[in-house]
């Protein structure tokens, strides 16, 4: 059953749904059933814009590894950006 | 009544619109079988993923067997899109008030029972997160006359799992359980543990309740979802062997 183990952040970009891009306003980030991935419990992260319905939403379903790389190699990449003076 | 290939059968399937909790309209899956009936009823609480196709599939085979069958859309007030997309607004809200829950799927068993080719019986079946809203709305809406109860996590919890949209635990409610319950779980499944399990039936056993537990090896949580890499081939035929012949004894009209 449901975990119900879910945070929500504020995010500024874009996302590309099913009709296209939209601006994104948050990101729920969840540990529980997937929808797709083969696992019984996922790290799911919804990027969404609320104020345009439940369909403006980018899903990623990851395992717990992946979801642990992921967020590694993202602070890598910002730290090589930073490193390299690409921040502003 | 086992089906000869001579036999006529038909079902009508539809979306509707009924009353639930405070009143709200809200959308339904309908599934009834052809015929003046009269025929006895279910309702389904629909799992955490949604109200999904499993769900609407779910709700025409009950029809398929016999049953006037109503399926609550339970996240109608998230909003509407893919079932997957509103069930991830629900998820990320922390999911349904359980008073809200309770007062759809007593709607649904109204809105049954007004039906004039229902037998008067009324179950309610739900899974996973359905499992839990199905055996809390039995406890706590009176008036359903059996309920089947498939891995229905949280019906224990502790108190750092209560919220405000689930402030007290199912299980505190068996006192005033009505109905006989079936319960179909898991031996592989975290939510609930078997050890979950076994304080639930405890529970039914103190207060002397009509119950029966079946506790399936070599399956975790939802064997019954074919489309899912936890479905369990033979746990799932019998498990909803099971269900038929305990609706049979409850809720046919000589029961």
């Amino acid at each position: 059953m449901c975990t119900m183990i879910v945070e929500k952040v504020k995010v500024d970009g874009s996302g590309k749904g099913v009709s296209g891009w939209f601006a994104l306003q948050q990101a729920n980030v969840s540990y529980d059933h997937p929808f797709d991935a083969p696992l019984e419990h996922a790290l799911n992260i919804d990027f969404v814009n609320e104020s345009r319905g439940p369909s403006a939403r980018v899903a990623v379903e990851l395992s717990e590894r992946a979801a642990r790389e992921l967020v590694r190699t993202i602070l890598s990449v910002l730290d090589k950006a930073e490193a390299g003076g690409h921040l502003a | 009544m086992i089906y000869q290939t001579d036999m006529y059968e038909g079902v009508l399937a539809e979306t509707i619109t009924m009353t639930g909790a405070n009143g709200d309209q809200i959308n339904a899956y309908f599934a009834r079988p052809l015929g003046p009936g009269p025929f006895p009823a279910m309702v389904l609480a629909h799992h955490m993923p949604g109200w999904d196709e499993w769900y609407r599939e779910a709700t025409f085979r009950f029809a398929h067997h016999g049953y006037a069958t109503l399926s609550p859309n339970l996240y109608f007030r998230a909003g509407h899109g893919t079932p997957e997309d509103v069930a991830a607004k629900v998820r990320a809200d922390g999911g349904l008030q359980d008073d809200q829950a309770v007062g759809d799927l007593a709607g649904a068993m109204h809105y049954l029972r007004a039906l004039p080719y229902v037998n008067g019986k009324v179950g309610v079946f739900g899974t996973c997160s359905g499992g839990r809203h199905a055996y809390l709305t039995a406890c706590r809406a009176p008036g359903f006359n059996a309920i089947v109860d498939c891995w229905g996590g949280g019906v224990v919890m502790g108190k750092d799992q209560l919220s405000a949209n689930s402030p007290v635990a199912p299980i505190e409610y068996t006192k005033d359980l009505a109905c006989p319950v079936l319960g179909l779980f898991g031996e592989e499944d975290g939510h609930p543990t078997p050890e979950q399990v076994k304080q639930h039936e405890a529970e039914l056993k103190k207060h002397d309740k009509n119950y029966e537990f079946h506790m399936y090896p070599e399956a975790g949580h939802g064997f019954f979802y074919y489309h899912r890499p936890m479905y369990r081939q033979a746990q799932a035929v019998d498990g909803w062997q099971k269900i038929f012949a305990f609706l049979e004894k409850y809720l046919s009209i000589s029961a």
